[in-house]
């Protein structure tokens, strides 16, 4: 084992958002910034790389944000979703700064996507980062740069050096070498343990071998393990996660946004045994589509396939794989390796239980089934015209939630629940205090930008002995 | 192009991601379109989750670039002469020497030794050396040649964008376009300008681009002032130092020093992974002549009424025949092409938000998910 250069102020694990935000926070603190980050200078930033925009309350049209979104329905919005599982004040404080979170990321140079041609095309929840995230990413580390804030790639951080409670160094290896760092305070940003599949199959089982992972294949989830070992308490519950149902033929790991399947809405959902198992109408996809990753986790062989026919054409965004195409349901189903008979049977009740109605893809339509079940409450219409068309998916994991309990200065909370003096975490490793269970659009971000821009500065005092607590 | 279409981050950057996002599936004239409206910003390139080393290995510069000179050979006229864009840096060295070596040897055999190596000065000094008529023809020819030669070409790439099957084109698009183009629009990154040749945007490309076209827009305005000045003004050349064909040749040709040598210096300074491997050597090329063109100029300019004033016009006159002869088969050509292409977007453009149509090109829309 070998000392690295000297004493740093703040050592920041990963390289991502939540981890970016703290260490330019902490640097224009006046602290002295290490960073380190396991993957390659191209492939830098974690899942962060594939995020699209950032979920952001405000009272006014912002110039990147049409309407208003009160802080009071973002925080609805969060409820709904995580059926209250969540802790409240973590949760106010994730939205009540994330307006600030906007102007301060527009501030550091950050772009957000303009109005498109002469329609508004500007969300009112989510600020799209203009290229998304690896632009988002790019940019920070050039402001890093400019800050003096040093970057070490290819610097897996295997293990923590806490004593009573307190941190001290960083170990983590290096070209094949192990190597120790040493610093005040330390930020620890390096991602959930989603990638981790030994992990993943602890809480899920073997149902775990069939998930896919979205992002980065660093998510091993070591830090984590680090604090928890180290006396940090936990928050979550290890199956609790953001999940989304995905195109089952997506690369295991690293496949990012692109993979998912916005078709679900406008045809009918079966699993191995050619059966539904679930309203695929019940909500606006956005609302919704963050349920079917766990949906079909829980069915066989964690597959399903979203059948749709011509009609639902061009209804939805581009799928990456082309869909398998067949001129009837007997034929899909040889295709798909599915019961012909109980397929063509599933369809055909289907059909008979849609009732008529007016469909609408931009309103919660009439078109619903009776008398079936499970029901399709909305955007249900017969699949009657070929081509046919099916997608299969596959639970695509975009990150976890089991975590480290934080305070609301981003401190780790350690044993007794003292937070810690100088650990501190951000990003998906702690989003678990505001995210028991479901997801919506953009929070991943807001979370790790405000808890990161936090824990940046109290990194910082920590360091810099600015702290009045012994 | 899938891809793209399934993630769409990049569709602020520049108009073809919204272009893109207008069709279902991609044809090769829909590519072609789309590789020509391309202004190798790369900013798509640096900021794609998915280019190399990703394993889905995306490079939208590169394969556009390289779609986009398969398309300018595809279309040069006359077809005979169309490979020689592939090899436009051997072609233009061999056709700067032929036409160097044409004009200095029909020079000598027209006067003697005397009159080339003689200083000249007054009015029709130029013309002692070479006639005036043999420069109109000569050039007046090349230049119908050219012309003739960028307009046939253009045309057809018009249809192979199915420009003619989509519906009228107004004055207001060619407007739009011709804008777009003289401010290099979709180079500026938004106001950033655009990562080139490093990864954070800079407007250095932009600046050295504009002034090699402005350069060679105020040269070429010089001569036609000059004609203007000659059979307007019954003024024959020589003309005095604040002359307007003096001064647009002067500013004309710093420019096009600076600018052309610029751009060389930037690209020297890229990563080549996004650029296209094929098109260096009609990029080298064309640089180069421009510089010729303009040290040659300027020195004339500044050696016109010494004795190496004959040695230098026809040293000029040969590089600037080089170069028209070139003009059709090499670089110039991405203007016209791509402008075509931006007449196309912007009516493309303008009869969708006529169109009023329910989903526009966006993401921020019904279809918002997040990763």
């Amino acid at each position: 084992m070998s000392d690295h250069s000297g004493d740093h102020d703040v050592i920041v694990v990963g390289a991502g958002n939540a981890a970016l935000s703290a260490a330019i926070t902490a640097r224009e603190a006046g602290a002295g910034v290490l960073v380190l980050e396991v993957a390659s200078r191209a492939m830098r930033g974690g899942n962060s790389r594939h995020v699209r925009n950032f979920r952001c309350a405000h009272d006014a049209p912002v110039d990147v944000l049409s309407g208003v979104y009160s802080r009071g329905e973002f925080m609805d919005d969060l409820l709904r979703v995580t059926g209250g599982r969540t802790d409240r004040d973590l949760a106010r404080l994730a939205i009540g700064q994330s307006e600030d979170c906007l102007r301060w990321l527009l501030g550091h140079g950050v772009r957000f996507q303009p109005p498109l041609g002469g329609t508004l095309q500007l969300s009112r929840t989510n600020a799209f980062f203009l290229g998304g995230g690896k632009a988002l990413i790019n940019r920070y580390h050039h402001l890093a740069e400019d800050l003096g804030i040093e970057v070490a790639y290819e610097c897996e951080a295997v293990g923590l050096d806490i004593d009573d409670g307190t941190f001290r160094a960083v170990r983590f290896r290096r070209d094949g070498a192990e190597e120790r760092a040493a610093a005040r305070a330390v930020v620890v940003a390096s991602g959930g343990f989603q990638a981790n599949i030994g992990w993943m199959r602890e809480a899920w089982g073997p149902a775990a071998d069939n998930f896919l992972i979205r992002g980065t294949a660093h998510n091993t989830g070591r830090m984590l393990r680090a604090l928890l070992d180290a006396g940090a308490e936990a928050i979550g519950d290890p199956t609790q996660c953001h999940a989304v149902a995905i195109d089952a033929r997506a690369p295991r790991f690293d496949g990012g946004l692109i993979t998912r399947l916005d078709c679900v809405p406008f045809g009918i959902v079966v699993n191995r045994e050619a059966r539904r198992f679930d309203d695929e109408g019940e909500d606006f996809w956005p609302r919704r589509y963050a349920v079917w990753g766990r949906l079909v986790a829980a069915e066989t062989d964690q597959t399903a396939y979203s059948i749709i026919d011509a009609k639902a054409r061009g209804l939805y965004m581009p799928a990456l794989y082309p869909a398998i195409e067949a001129g009837s349901i007997g034929e899909l189903a040889a295709k798909l390796d599915l019961d012909a008979a109980t397929l063509e049977a599933t369809v055909a009740g289907f059909n008979a239980a849609v009732r008529p109605g007016r469909f609408d893809p931009a309103a919660l339509d009439d078109c619903r089934t009776q008398g079936l079940d499970p029901p399709k409450t909305h955007w249900a219409r017969p699949l009657d015209t070929p081509p046919f068309a099916a997608f299969p998916l596959r639970p695509g994991i975009t990150f976890t939630y089991l975590g480290v309990r934080v305070s609301d200065e981003a401190r780790v909370v350690m044993d007794g629940g003292v937070p810690a003096a100088n650990i501190f975490a951000a990003g998906e490793v702690m989003a678990g205090n505001v995210l028991g269970a479901g997801y919506v659009a953009g929070i991943g971000m807001t979370i790790g930008t405000v808890f990161g821009r936090i824990a940046g500065a109290g990194a910082a005092r920590a360091a810099l002995g600015l702290d009045q607590a012994a | 192009m899938g891809i793209c279409n399934a993630c769409r981050y990049c569709e602020g950057y520049c108009p073809v991601f919204p272009a893109m996002e207008r069709r279902l599936e991609f044809s090769l004239s829909d590519l072609t379109f789309l590789a020509n409206l391309c202004h190798q910003c790369q900013a798509c390139y640096t900021a794609c989750q998915y280019a190399p080393p990703h394993e889905f290995a995306v490079n939208v510069p590169r394969s556009f670039a390289e779609l986009r000179r398969r398309s300018w050979v595809d279309h040069a006229w006359p077809r005979a002469l169309a490979p020689l864009l592939e090899r436009a840096g051997l072609w233009a060295a061999l056709a700067s020497a032929a036409s160097l070596a044409l004009i200095l040897i029909g020079t000598a055999l027209m006067v003697d030794g005397e009159v080339l190596f003689a200083a000249h000065a007054g009015p029709g000094a130029f013309y002692a050396v070479i006639p005036h008529q043999v420069m109109v023809a000569l050039f007046g020819g090349v230049f119908v040649y050219v012309i003739l030669a960028l307009w046939l070409g253009a045309r057809g790439f018009w249809r192979a964008i199915g420009a003619d099957a989509a519906g009228p084109v107004t004055v207001g698009d060619w407007l739009t376009a011709i804008r777009d183009a003289a401010t290099l629009r979709h180079l500026g990154g938004g106001g950033d300008g655009c990562p080139y040749p490093g990864e954070r945007p800079a407007n250095r490309r932009r600046v050295f681009h504009h002034l090699t076209f402005y350069g060679f827009a105020s040269c070429f305005a010089a001569t036609v002032a000059g004609t203007v000045y000659h059979y307007g003004l019954g003024l024959e050349a020589p003309y005095g130092f604040a002359s307007a064909p003096v001064i647009l040749g002067t500013l004309g040709g710093v420019g096009l020093i600076v600018g052309p040598a610029g751009l060389l210096w930037l690209r020297a300074g890229a990563d080549p992974e996004p650029l296209d491997p094929g098109a260096r050597s009609m990029d080298t090329a064309f640089a180069v002549l421009l510089v010729l063109t303009s040290i040659t100029g300027l020195a004339l300019l500044a050696a016109r009424e010494t004795p190496a004033m004959g040695l230098l016009l026809a040293v000029h006159l040969g590089i600037v025949l080089a170069l028209f002869l070139t003009l059709p088969h090499g670089r110039f050509v991405h203007g016209i092409y791509r402008l075509v292409a931006l007449v196309m977007n912007a009516r493309e453009a303008r009869a969708e938000m006529s169109a009023g149509s329910g989903e526009p090109a966006g993401t921020a829309g019904l279809y918002i998910t997040e990763r």
